[in-house]
């Protein structure tokens, strides 16, 4: 059995950040993931970032995950377990991990769930054929692999990923044929949007997917305009030849060794679907367990890493480490996360956090 | 379908290897992810569904999902969106849930 102080699991924005910041107030941390590199979704991330210069902005998510990654690969006080999937929490207090088909068993003081999220997919004829994408798993495909899904694409979803995974499917030669938006306007930032329609890409709002075409693989897809109420308005259908379809309809939390460990969950639309309920520290109704990140509710990776850096300093804290500007650093964070969620495009995710913060 | 030009990326490649898929010889870079050597060899299908053997592809790309469950050397249900690709590797179709023998 190994002990730790404080366990994490996931090295996406809101592990790496948490770990560095416990590790920064002398907390010993003990950080685990399934993938064989750390950074998570960064990693795929070519786009520069908004916001202000505390949140990284105009930087590109790669070089934020390589930067947080070699810090955290070179802390001391940070143990870095890849390759190491988390299998359960007991009641007991410990962590079932398997790395290289073997078990290991870790029993931390604090546990951070930073697992992240995954797409969501979308009902309609065939959805299962070889040649449909979650967004994301396209812009994995092109970015860290340089390998193209097809030839000719439709994006499915015009919120920032399916927009902004459109532009990079343009920059790495591939036809972007439409983007259709079920809702009757863009979801994603304005400059982003007209990056891509100024490079020639139609977005039809109010339309969706009807069906996707093909035998083995995508061949089609026919695509129908709604009416107010949300309904295909029959005669509207329109046949794109495209060979990929790409799905942004959004990501859920990944909250399985949330549930598993008992912490009360709740159904939040507005976060992505069940979420722990959290205290404003992060804890989760089992006492000594924080989340953070896209598993405590969607949002960005900048919100991820200050969900990651306060679930860091209140772990550590919680073990009785400090530093005398510590409530500084927190009231920092929180102002800037308060700063980041305001404004129309935070409503959604202000409205969600409310149902859930205790 | 590799990508050959790419105005921000570079794209770090490991050595040329060759690799099997059904039986046919293919070609990869060790280090990519069988499903990206896969796809750049211009295959989409991975695996059949169990119940209904419809064809079934890569879908999330970071092992959540099980949509690309393949036989990698002789072992069933090997998420190819993460598993490395080596070389000599023996990819096959996998149809059903895979046998422990």
């Amino acid at each position: 059995m190994r002990q730790t102080e404080i366990c994490i699991i996931g090295g996406g924005p809101a592990g790496l950040t948490a770990a560095l910041k416990a590790a920064a107030l002398g907390a010993e941390v003990t950080l685990v993931d399934r993938n064989d590199y750390l950074g998570g979704q960064l990693i795929k991330q070519t786009h520069r970032f908004f916001g202000s210069k505390e949140q990284r902005a105009s930087e590109r998510g790669i070089s934020i995950a390589k930067e947080l990654a070699d810090a955290v690969e070179s802390n001391k006080k940070i143990n870095v377990l890849k390759k190491a999937t988390a299998l359960g929490y007991y009641k007991d207090g410990v962590l079932l991990v398997e790395q290289d088909e073997k078990i290991i068993k870790i029993k931390p003081k604090k546990l951070i769930v930073a697992t992240g999220g995954a797409e969501k997919t979308l009902l309609f004829p065939n959805n299962d054929l070889p040649g449909i994408y979650g967004a994301g798993a396209v812009q994995t495909l092109v970015n860290v692999f340089g390998v193209k899904p097809g030839n000719k694409v439709l994006m499915v979803g015009a919120g920032n990923i399916g927009v902004i995974v459109s532009y990079q499917l343009l920059q790495a030669g591939v036809e972007v044929a439409a983007i259709i938006e079920a809702a009757p306007q863009i979801g994603s930032y304005w400059v982003h949007a007209s990056k891509v329609v100024r490079a020639g890409v139609p977005i039809y709002t109010r339309h969706t997917i009807k069906r996707a075409w093909g035998d083995t693989e995508v061949e089609g897809a026919t695509i129908v305009e709604l009416d107010d109420n949300w309904q295909p308005i029959e005669g509207s259908e329109k046949d794109l030849d495209v060979d990929v379809i790409c799905l942004s309809v959004g990501l859920s939390p990944l909250t399985e060794l949330l549930w598993q460990a008992g912490c009360q969950m709740k159904y939040v639309p507005e976060l992505g679907g069940h979420v722990p309920l959290r205290n404003e520290n992060l804890e989760t109704t089992v006492p000594g367990i924080y989340t953070a990140g896209d598993a405590a509710g969607i949002e960005e990776a900048s919100a991820a890493m200050m969900e990651g850096a306060l679930a860091g300093i209140n772990a550590a804290h919680s073990l009785g480490y400090d530093a005398p500007d510590l409530n500084k650093q927190k009231e920092k964070i929180l102002m800037e996360l308060t700063g980041l969620r305001s404004g129309p495009v935070g409503e959604k995710i202000r409205r969600g956090l409310a149902k859930v913060t205790c | 379908m590799r990508i050959k030009e790419h105005p921000i990326l570079n794209f770090e490649k490991g050595r040329k290897v060759k690799f099997y898929y059904n039986g046919q010889e293919l070609e990869g870079y060790e280090g990519e992810t069988i499903a990206a050597a896969l796809h750049a060899n211009g295959i989409r299908g991975m695996r059949e569904s169990i119940r209904m053997h419809r064809p079934r592809g890569l879908f999330c790309n970071i092992g959540n999902c099980s949509s690309c469950l393949m036989i990698v050397n002789g072992k069933p249900n090997t998420r190819v969106c993460v598993e490395k690709l080596k070389e000599g590797m023996v990819v096959e179709t996998q149809r059903g849930k895979g046998e422990l023998k």
